[in-house]
């Protein structure tokens, strides 16, 4: 297996922001006192550059939402090393935005208090306070500012997380399956609204999923994970130019490979990854 | 109130019995004759008022659709209070039926409250200001100790436990303790109400705020909250309906401990004028009490629940 986490540091290239340093995981099994554990993530290494948009795929226990929470710092590795600008990870931090796959969006305040939450979180609410409205206009929310968040629809709860996170403006945004409980209209709408941020704040993003198709139309890179242990199995280049078509030649080409990859593709049959 | 809980079926048989049941009862008042002295005035004026009440309601119901819906569904639990009352009536001061003096009239009960006005008024005013001190008291102290053990660790290590067990114990029961312990018998009360209210209070608050998933702390820390403002705006807010859950358990102990330590020292109150009212056999003047407890507790009640909804204004439609 190649080693997929070499960058070659051509001179064009943007800074690495993100380095993930043979980094390893395990959970054990709190039901049974046995000394049974399962290696969620086991020397991981990954390099993402700034500006870039990479995807993690792979079946559920692969450890892809493992290491996107240690990434944010949700969660510390049992070895390894973590590093965002060549400063180790010690804990979260606002520069690293994270988008959870339910909304997750505070139930007693208001749409537009969930929006502006970082700003008076980190006490910079009045200098930004001309930010809110703004963003509440980009994450099409408008008219819904005093809306509790179960009185609108998932797709719009989720566009109003997007905006949480990015009021801060983070220097990378993690995004776990944001998409993963949306009807398939719903996502690609909120797909568009992604790429959109995206090029407009030129972030970093990595986007935990497992939707091919997400991927392949989304990413600069895809990381194919496999579980038991969780590693990194191959890194694909999605370097085809944007905007992109889900029918062209390309899109179908580089789907057919990452199926392929997960040995979904053509006659043969699906196998079972536990090994 | 929304149109769906008025499932009673139309029936025009029922609306005018209603209107007519309070009318019945009055008539069948000044028809017949007490068989005991009682100024019956009062409980007249009372019929009256509750008869053009219905007889408004029932005239109106006319043009007004919402309300032809609510005087409807209400009709037949009005018919049987205006009965009840009549009846009540019949088999108290006019037969002698019921044995006098434990089961008096309603006549008998409205004469005392109509004359014994300024005593009641003043009794109720006492016992709301014993509960308003003790259960103010009792949920703040409530409120701050669940959070602090729901909150930390060291809390919930030290203090867990003694709660547990000090808060199973009916307040009543340390009234020897606390008599010693306080000043006076008005502090000895307020304390009283205050324990009892402060253990469902604490025991809610503290399991309330366990209980807040962790996904909203790992939000909120993404987004660059520290601790203290984790407290303030994940911990707290999510606590707020497990807080008035144990409010309103608390609501309810703290109104029985009221009755009980003002029986047992106080010098005005509902509970001492019970006490009292019971010593001379005048009965009729603990129903009037009992009715007035009734009609303030349910009003420290409605309160209560204002401030809830004003609170919980985020749940609304989220729960029933």
């Amino acid at each position: 297996m190649s080693s997929p986490s070499i960058v070659i540091n051509s001179p064009a290239a943007p800074p690495v922001i993100i380095e993930v340093k043979n980094v390893t995981r395990v959970f054990w099994d709190a039901r049974e006192k046995s000394e049974k554990s399962v290696s969620a993530l086991e020397n991981v290494d990954l390099s993402v550059r700034k500006g870039e948009f990479v995807s993690l795929i792979g079946p559920s226990g692969c450890g892809k939402t493992t290491l996107l929470r240690l990434i944010a710092g949700l969660d510390a590795p049992q070895s390894g090393e973590l590093l965002v600008e060549g400063e180790p990870v010690t804990g979260t931090s606002h520069e690293r935005g994270y988008v959870f796959q339910q909304a997750n969006l505070f139930p007693w305040e208001t749409v537009e208090e969930n929006i502006a939450f970082g700003l008076k979180a980190r006490g910079v609410y009045e200098e930004y306070r001309g930010d809110v409205a703004e963003y509440i206009a980009m994450a099409g929310l408008k008219g819904f500012e005093r809306s509790y968040p179960h009185q609108i629809s998932g797709g719009m709860a989720q566009r109003a997380s997007l905006a949480r996170a990015l009021i801060n403006r983070p220097k990378a945004l993690l995004l776990d399956e944001p998409m993963g409980a949306l009807d398939s209209f719903t996502r690609m709408d909120l797909q568009e609204k992604l790429l959109e941020l995206w090029q407009k704040f030129s972030a970093t993003i990595i986007l935990v999923t497992h939707d091919i198709d997400e991927a392949v139309y989304l990413s600069d890179r895809i990381v194919i994970m496999t579980p038991r242990p969780g590693r990194i199995s191959e890194i694909i280049d999605a370097d085809y130019p944007r905007p992109r078509s889900r029918s062209s030649a390309r899109f179908v080409e580089l789907r057919n490979k990452v199926l392929e990859k997960f040995h979904l593709a053509g006659a043969e049959a699906p196998v079972e990854y536990a090994i | 109130m929304n149109k769906s809980s008025y499932w009673k079926p139309r029936s025009n048989a029922w609306q005018v019995l209603a209107a007519l049941s309070y009318p019945a009862a009055l008539v069948v008042n000044i028809a017949m004759r007490p068989i005991i002295e009682v100024d019956e005035r009062p409980y007249r004026v009372f019929l009256l008022a509750l008869a053009a009440h219905t007889a408004v309601c029932y005239l109106r119901a006319f043009h007004d659709e919402k309300l032809a819906l609510k005087y409807n569904h209400r009709s037949q639990f009005t018919f049987a209070a205006g009965a009840l009352l009549m009846v009540w009536d019949v088999l108290s001061s006019k037969t002698g039926s019921l044995p006098l003096p434990f089961f008096p009239g309603p006549a008998q009960i409205m004469e005392v409250l109509f004359r014994e006005r300024s005593a009641h008024a003043l009794n109720c005013l006492y016992s709301l200001r014993l509960f308003a001190a003790g259960f103010a008291a009792g949920a703040f102290c409530g409120v701050v100790s669940g959070i602090l053990i729901g909150w930390s660790k060291l809390w919930d290590y030290w203090l867990f436990p003694v709660m547990k067990v000090v808060g199973v114990i009916p307040a009543i029961a340390l009234i020897p303790i606390v008599l010693i312990v306080m000043p006076g018998t008005f502090s000895t009360a307020v304390a009283l109400v205050a324990i009892s209210a402060w253990f469902p209070v604490a025991f809610t608050t503290a399991r309330g705020i366990k209980s807040i998933h962790k996904s909203y702390f790992e939000a909120a820390r993404t987004l660059g909250a520290q601790n203290g403002y984790m407290l303030r705006k994940i911990a707290i807010p999510g606590a707020v309906p497990s807080i008035f859950t144990g409010i309103s358990t608390a609501t309810g102990i703290s109104f029985s401990t009221l009755v009980v330590s003002e029986m047992v020292g106080a010098r005005g109150g509902l509970g001492y004028y019970i006490n009292i009212a019971m010593g001379w056999m005048n009965y009729a003047s603990v129903y009037a009490a009992i009715l007035l407890m009734a009609v303030s507790f349910t009003l420290v009640l409605a309160v209560i629940n204002a401030i809830k909804n004003r609170l919980l204004a985020w749940q609304k439609g989220l729960v029933k």
